[in-house]
Parts: structure tokens; sequence; C-alpha cells
């Protein structure tokens, strides 16, 4: 709660901050401020405590989510500042809006009530709509917007009608109320409150990017600056898989006949549009836009194995991916600064120019794909064991096919780098900027190692 | 404790490696990062006492209260892996000492990684351990032979590394299957592994599972696609690593893991399976007279050859097991020393191919004697270290089916053939116009990297004894595994 509150004084504090012209000062009082929230947060660690009427419960669940995603925008926060050096502007209206879209996200990793769900959505997604099209005379980042917007709000009308119905059959908004009622009348339930559970897990699953609802992300994800879709394949999605956990554990944990097995094809789908789509890209931001859809469907499978590991499973998953998903797209931004390109062919022999760079990004696509002794290892182990636990053998057997299959596209970067020549001169990257890469390496083999350190809740 | 420091030291050994910036330091302190791994593994067999159960073991947390924990430990059969490894290192390492290249620190780093995954695998005592040695050990085998490889590297590397991780992802798979049905809180021990009484048909899955990640590595024929362009193209150092001792890990696997936890389905599958084997054997054996580049030669001579050990492996019979367990360590020596000799004669006559060269034994007399042994060795002839594995091996498939036995037989014929066709190609007759008359005689580096290995050909050969003690109380636990249970 009281990173809530934080985070958006601190939003609103930037734009005061654009509005004085104080263009040094924002981002290094972005990164007090965060620090602040992030440490106000882990004061809320046990305290369990309903806020407003049982409109939003923190517990742990809650703050360890907020702590992941204050924790990657701060890293997306730290590329921003290379990002747009060659803006004059303060640029105080990008810097809040990204705020504000942390402020739904958090909102949305907290909320006991689905009006509350509801706004934590809006106000991450009517955020990311605008950072979309942030860059206003390009054409492409026009077009995500508008895709971007129209798809959204089109999924933000299946889950208020899902809303809707489960208010209607249930007489309650509140996450608990209808677990309760659920449970007392689990077998007079109408028909209307299991399409009302399909529309929400719709709706959830469009902002989430989960086939057959992924259509426009890798679209928006090419057509966005580069900065922004760092920060929407991994805030937004972990927000995403947060509160589509959270949602479904409290409310519809006891009729899971209802949903289970939509959702299980849902997951197998997306694993598999996700992989085998990325195996066709030659863009970069394309690619990882997939494989961003490739690993929301391996998520779901924590959310069809619904236990008592799979919240621990999830946000170790989520940490991992997100970890090095912004990692990679540093790595982008700096390459498509100096070449004016981002397609995977630019990144041929960078491996000779920019040792360490290359090796980042290396360690980056090793962990996606899952290889041990990296953070996606153990995280995909972790998730794997728990779906397999829950007796979905089958599931598993077709995640690992698919994270077989995603190794071929998350490899494409490595040959270039290492094994083709290229005839671009040496990238230069301040040292912040290589030491910020170097420890993100650091941190996902530590992540590796010692898995436990995520695995609180 | 000295288990941890085995698998620890080449991994810090290869930072000091990466950041040496001349050339000669990183060859020297690679090889002597290596001979000190040797010479602490020797340390391990002299406080070693070879009860039977894993011993010196070492223990860290991974997954806290998930019973998964960095356990490694050795057994006889174990130690015999890892001091195969340590003793090959050193000599591939002193082979490429004169391999031309740029970026050899990270050349010899990465040799080094591979070596501390190797060691890793071989002393694992907890399945998702092995799964995560197993799968370190293909980064640094991938990245040595697609930046120090020959032409289409990248296309060939590529499908090796396609091949083995799916191999090794159905591997983890049915590991993590077998943890989930250990009682809870699970554990993922080898000894808890082994405990879980999975019924037959769930044993037919866990086989095709656990087959197809060490077939791939191992490579039995249909598996086998990747494996001869892969040892072709690789460095030197690669194909040696590959052939030498990557591959043992599989043929370890299938004795750690596929045996003891397939015990019921494996009988069912066994004609299947070594019929299949067998017949690669044949096929190899076949495709190899008809090779004229040395190091494809090598590579389909070794098909052959492991598919003898795989079949004898599978047969699950003691002797033939036994003497697999020979045959790995015959092996791993033999086709070292084989790409160690093709790696000499390219570098001096800038060939590989068979019908360019001929008359080197004249040239080099101490050359050809070595080669001579070296290939005696290969073919398996008395005295040497292939008769003692392949004997026991062709004793064990006799007793498990004689037509099996007769036709995995051939392959002492056949390599008779290929490998004395390839030495007369080579070594005899008139030098080759192509080649010049002065050449050089062998260096003292390249002498002193042979004759390690031609001495272990005449050791094992006279004396196998003392390594199949130290096999036999670790062999005679896994039987005791596979009849735990009968049906």
């Amino acid at each position: 709660m009281g990173a809530l509150i934080s985070v958006t004084v601190l939003g609103m504090v930037i734009m005061l901050l654009g509005v004085m012209e104080k263009k040094n000062w924002i981002l290094p009082v972005i990164m007090t401020g965060l620090v602040i929230a992030f440490g106000i947060n882990v004061t809320e660690w046990n305290t369990n405590h309903h806020y407003f009427n049982e409109m939003m419960y923190v517990n742990n669940f809650s703050v360890a989510f907020t702590g992941v995603l204050i924790f990657m925008s701060a890293l997306v926060f730290m590329f921003s500042g290379n990002y747009y050096k060659s803006v004059e502007r303060p640029l105080e209206d990008i810097y809040s809006l990204m705020l504000f879209s942390l402020t739904g996200a958090i909102l949305m990793t907290s909320f006991s009530n689905l009006v509350m769900l509801f706004l934590g959505i809006e106000i991450l997604s009517i955020s990311m709509y605008i950072l979309a099209g942030s860059k206003k005379f390009d054409l492409a980042s026009n077009e995500a917007a508008m895709k971007y917007f129209l798809t959204g709000s089109f999924a933000t009308g299946f889950l208020l009608f899902g809303i809707a119905l489960i208010y209607g059959s249930t007489g309650s908004f509140n996450l608990n109320e209808i677990a309760t009622h659920n449970a007392l009348n689990s077998h007079t339930l109408p028909q209307y409150f299991s399409i009302g559970v399909i529309l929400l897990m719709i709706g959830l699953s469009f902002k989430l990017a989960v086939a057959p609802f992924h259509f426009w992300a890798p679209d928006v994800y090419h057509g966005s600056p580069t900065l922004i879709t760092a920060f929407m394949a991994t805030v937004v999605k972990i927000a995403g898989i947060a509160a589509f956990y959270r949602l479904f554990v409290i409310s519809f944990s006891n009729v899971s006949e209802i949903w289970v097995r939509t959702l299980l094809i849902f997951s197998v789908a997306t694993i598999f549009a996700g992989n085998l789509a990325g195996l066709y890209q030659n863009n970069m931001k394309r690619m990882l836009g997939y494989s961003s859809i490739a690993h929301a469907g391996y998520m779901i499978m924590g959310i069809v194995a619904l236990n008592k590991t799979s919240a621990g499973a999830l946000l170790l998953y989520s940490a991992s991916y997100s970890l090095v998903t912004i990692a990679a797209f540093g790595i982008i931004i700096l390459v498509r600064e100096a070449r004016q390109n981002d397609d995977i062919e630019t990144f041929n022999g960078l491996a000779r120019t920019n040792p360490y760079m290359s090796f980042t990004l290396t360690i980056a696509m090793l962990s996606l794909t899952g290889i041990p002794p990296l953070a996606g290892f153990a995280a995909k182990y972790y998730l794997f064991a728990t779906a397999m636990e829950e007796g979905y053998l089958w599931l598993v057997i077709l995640a690992l096919i698919g994270s077989a299959i995603s190794a071929v596209y998350y490899f494409k970067p490595i040959i270039a780098m290492y094994l083709k020549e290229g005839q671009h001169p040496a990238i230069q990257a301040t040292t912040s900027y290589s030491i910020l890469l170097v420890s993100i390496t650091i941190l996902t083999l530590l992540l590796g190692l010692i898995p436990s350190l995520l695995l609180i809740i | 404790m000295i288990t941890g420091l085995l698998i620890i030291i080449p991994v810090l050994g290869s930072a000091l490696v990466m950041f040496s910036r001349k050339d000669k330091n990183v060859r020297r302190n690679a090889f002597i990062i290596s001979l000190l791994e040797f010479i602490l593994s020797l340390f391990v067999l002299l406080s070693f006492t070879n009860s039977g159960l894993p011993e010196l073991s070492f223990s860290l947390p991974w997954l806290k209260g998930a019973g998964i924990s960095f356990n490694f430990a050795l057994d006889g059969l174990s130690l015999l892996m890892v001091l195969l490894t340590t003793f090959l290192f050193p000599v591939i390492i002193l082979s490429t000492s004169s391999f031309q290249s740029r970026r050899l620190n990270i050349l010899f780093g990465s040799v080094l990684i591979l070596e501390t995954a190797l060691i890793g695998v071989f002393t694992a005592r907890d399945g998702i351990m092995f799964y995560i040695f197993w799968e370190l050990a293909l980064i640094p085998a991938y990245f040595i032979t697609a930046l120090w490889g020959g032409k289409d590297r990248i296309r060939i590397t590529f499908k090796f590394f396609i091949y083995t991780m799916t191999g090794s992802l159905m591997m983890l798979g049915a590991i993590i299957w077998l943890y989930l049905h250990t009682p809870a809180p699970h554990s993922a021990d080898f000894s808890d592994l082994y405990k879980v009484a999975a019924s037959r048909n769930n044993q037919f899955w866990l086989f095709a599972a656990f087959f197809l990640a060490f077939g791939v590595k191992i490579p039995v024929v249909p598996l086998h696609t990747w494996q001869p362009d892969t040892y072709t193209e690789a460095p030197p150092a690669g194909s040696m690593i590959l052939a030498g001792v990557m591959l043992k890990m599989g043929i370890y696997g299938i004795l750690r893991m596929l045996i003891p936890l397939c015990r019921d389905a494996l009988p069912v599958l066994q004609p299947v399976i070594i019929a299949i084997v067998t017949a690669g054997i044949v096929y190899a054996s076949v495709i190899a007279i008809k090779q004229t580049d040395l190091k494809r030669f090598i590579a389909w001579v070794s098909i052959a050859h492991v598919g003898l050990i795989t079949a004898g492996v599978l047969s699950m019979n003691s002797i033939a097991i036994r003497g697999a367990v020979i045959q790995m360590i015959s092996h791993g020596i033999n086709v070292v020393g084989l790409f160690v000799i093709t790696d000499i004669i390219q570098r001096r006559y800038n060939t590989r191919e068979m019908n360019n060269l001929g008359g080197i034994a004249r040239l080099d007399p101490l050359l050809g004697t070595l080669f001579m042994i070296i290939l005696l060795g290969t073919i398996a002839l008395p005295l040497t270290n292939g008769f003692v594995g392949e004997f026991m091996l062709l004793l064990g498939l006799f007793k498990y089916n004689s037509w099996i036995a007769a036709l995995a037989g051939t392959t002492v014929i056949f390599s008779a053939v290929y490998m004395l066709r390839m030495y007369q190609k080579v070594m005899l007759g008139t030098a080759s116009s192509g080649l010049s008359p002065e050449m050089k005689q062998l260096s003292v580096v390249e002498i002193a990297t042979l004759i390690p290995l031609v001495i272990m050909v005449l050791v094992i050969g006279c004396f196998p004894g003392p390594f199949l003690k130290l096999a036999e109380p670790a062999l005679e636990n896994i039987y005791a595994l596979i009849i735990v249970i009968p049906n």
C-alpha cells in the first residue's frame, strides 16, 4: 500500500519537475523514489493488511510481486537515460506515464475486489497506449499505439462483461465473497457464471498476449519505442500474470473445472504459437515479442497447475524472464542507436567489437532457452515441476518440446554475433551501461545457483 | 571436500586462462591447471577405499526444502570416468599446443569449463545436478566447435546443438517425473530416484526419454547424423573432447540411470534396441571402409565401436557391462590417439585426404610405430587395451544371444579391414608426390603427447585387472538395483 502511494506521488513529483524544467533532476529523483518505494514495500512483509473496505489486500504475494515490479522498472529507467539522451525536452510526460503504469501494475498485484482489478488494468493500459505512440513522428509507433489501443479496449470490454456476469451470479465484487459463494452454491451456479469466468479469462489473456489473443503483440512490440517495449514485455507481463494468479487462486480455484481445460489449451497454443512464429523472425524486437508470447504460455502453466508452490514458481519465473529480457532490450537500444537498425543481421560480428555486450546477450538468450545453471533454468525447472506435480505430464512434455524449438531462434543472435563477419565499427557504451549489463549477468547466474532467494512465497 | 575441489578447480582455472593475455601464457596456464587436476584426481584415488558406496561426498543446498542439492560423490565407476577425463585433458591441451588461432584464451577457457562440466556429470549424485552439468557441458562444446570449426560450421554445430538439446530436455522431463514420484518431501538424490517403483508402462516412457538423451550423445545409429560432420569440422581439441570424453557421458548415463530406472522395461525392449544398435555397428563399419577423409573416417569408426559398447551395456549381462567399462576407457584413449595423429599429419602435410598421403612411416618411423600401436589397440589385438574390452563385450553378448554376438563380432573383422587399409594408404607405400621429402620428425611436445597414450594402450592391455577391480563394487551395486524388484 505504501509502495502504491509512494510511486503515485513520485509520478506527480516528476510532472512537477518537468514544469520546472529540471531535466537533470528527473532520473535521480526517480531512482531515489523507487528505492524508497522498494524500502516501504519491504516493510509491509508479513503484515497481511486490508485497506479501503477490503478493496485491497496486501499480503506476501503482493509484496513480493510489487518488489519485483519496482526492481524491473528501475532497471528500465536505468537504460532510459541513454535511450533519450539526444532529446532536449525534460520528458516528464513519458517518465510519469511509466510511473503511473507501474502504479497500475502494483494495483494489479494487490487487489481484493474486481473493481480494483479493473482500475489497475486500466491505469496500466491507458498509460501504455500513450507510451506506445510516444514516438510521435514515427509511423510504426503510431500504428502500434492504435493497434494496442483498439485491441486493448476490445479486451477491456470482455473483462467488464465478465465482471458484470460474475457480479450478477454471485452478488459481489469481493474476491473472497465470490469464493465463499461458489463454495456454498457449487451445484446451483448459473450458466452465465461460467461464461463470466471465461470472459474474464479472455480479457486477461488479451492483456498477457496469450494465444489465441496474441496477434496484436508482435506489431505493437516492434513499433513501440524500444524502451517502452522493454517495459511492456516485462513489467506489464509480470503484473498481468500476478493479477491472473491472484484472481483465479482466490475466487475461482474451487470451480476450476469450468476454466482449467480452456486455459490448458491456451497455454499449449501460446507456447507453440510463440515459439513456432519466433523461428521465422529476422528482427530482434519482433523475435523477443514472440519470445514473450511463448513465455506467457509457460507462465500460464503455473495457473493451470494451481497449488501452493505455483506462486513462488511464477515469481521466480517472471523475475528471471524479465531480468534477461531487459538486458536484451538494453543491448538492442545500443545497437540500434549505433547502426540504425535492429535486424538480427545487424548483430553480425558484434563479439569481435563488443565482447562484453555480446557475452551479456548470450547469457540472456541462454537463460531464456533455459540452459543451466542460469536463472531461466531454475525458473523453468520449478514451474515444470509444479505442473507435473499436479498431474499435467503432457503439458510439461509439450512445454519441453516448445523449449527445444525456442533454442533455434534464441541461437540466431548468438550465431550472428560470434560466427558471422560484420563490417560495423565498435559500439561505444558508457562505463555505467557496461556495469549495468555485467551486473544483470551476475544476477542471472546468482539466481540460477541460489533460486531459493526468490522462492519466498 | 576433495570432490568439490575437483569440480571447482578447472572453472576457476578457466577464469585465469581467459584473462591471460599472451597466447604462450594461455597454453601454459591451461596445461598446468589440467595437470594439477590430474594430480588431484590421483590423490582422490589414493584416499579412495572402494567400498561400493558413494564416497568423499560433497554437498551444498540448491533449492532449500525441495530435496535438491549440489550433491557429488564418487564410486568406482565415477572415479574411473573422472580419471579418464583428467588424464585425457592435459594430453588434449598439450596436443593442441601448436594450434594457431585468434582468441586462444577463450578456447582454452572453454575447454576447462567443459572439464568441470564433465567431472560434474560423472560425480553427480542428484538427478537435477546430473542434468545441470550435462547441459552445462553442451555450451562450451558448442562454442568450441562453432568458433574454431572448419567450413560450414554454423549449420553443422547448430544441428549438433539442437539434437543434444532436444534429447536432454526429454531427460529433464523424465527426471522431474521421477523426482515427483519419490515420497514427499521429494528428493532428487539418486538413491531416492532408484527407489521409485514405476510401472512397466511408465518405464517405457522413461526409457524413451533417457535413451533419446543418451543415444544422441553416444551416438547410436538412428540418432547419429550430427556426429560425422561435427567431428570432422570441429577443431582438433573439440573432436578429441567430444569423442574421447563427452560421448562417455551417454554410456555412463545408461549405466547410472537408464538401466536401474528402467529395469522392468528393458528386458522387453532389449531385443529391438540391441538389434538396431548392432545393425548400426555393421552399418557404420561398412561406411567407415569407404571414407577417405581421416577425421570423418575416425568419426565412423567411433560410431561402430561405441555401438558395440552400447549393445553390451544394454544386454545387462555382467561380463558385457564390465567389458563396456574397460572399453569406455580404451576407446577414450584410442580415439584421442587417432585424432592426435591425424592432427599431426594434417599440420605437417596440410591434408587429411588418405589418397593424397602415403609413405609417412618411411619418413618418420617413430610416428609410424606409435600410430601402429594405437591402431592395434583400436583393432583389439590381444595385449592391447581394445582386446580386453571387446572380448568381454562379445562374450557377454554371446551369452545374451549368439546371433547378435556373431553379427557384432564382425566389427572385429571390419575394424581390421578399415584400420589396416587406412594405415596402408597413409603410412606405407611411396611418398605421394605432393609431400615434400624433408619432413620434420616428431617434436618433443608431440612425443610427450603420444607416449602417455601409447603407454596406457599397453598397460590396460596387459593389466586390466586393477581397472576392473576399481569399477567392480560400483557395478555390483548397479546389478543389485536391477534385480531388486523382479518384475
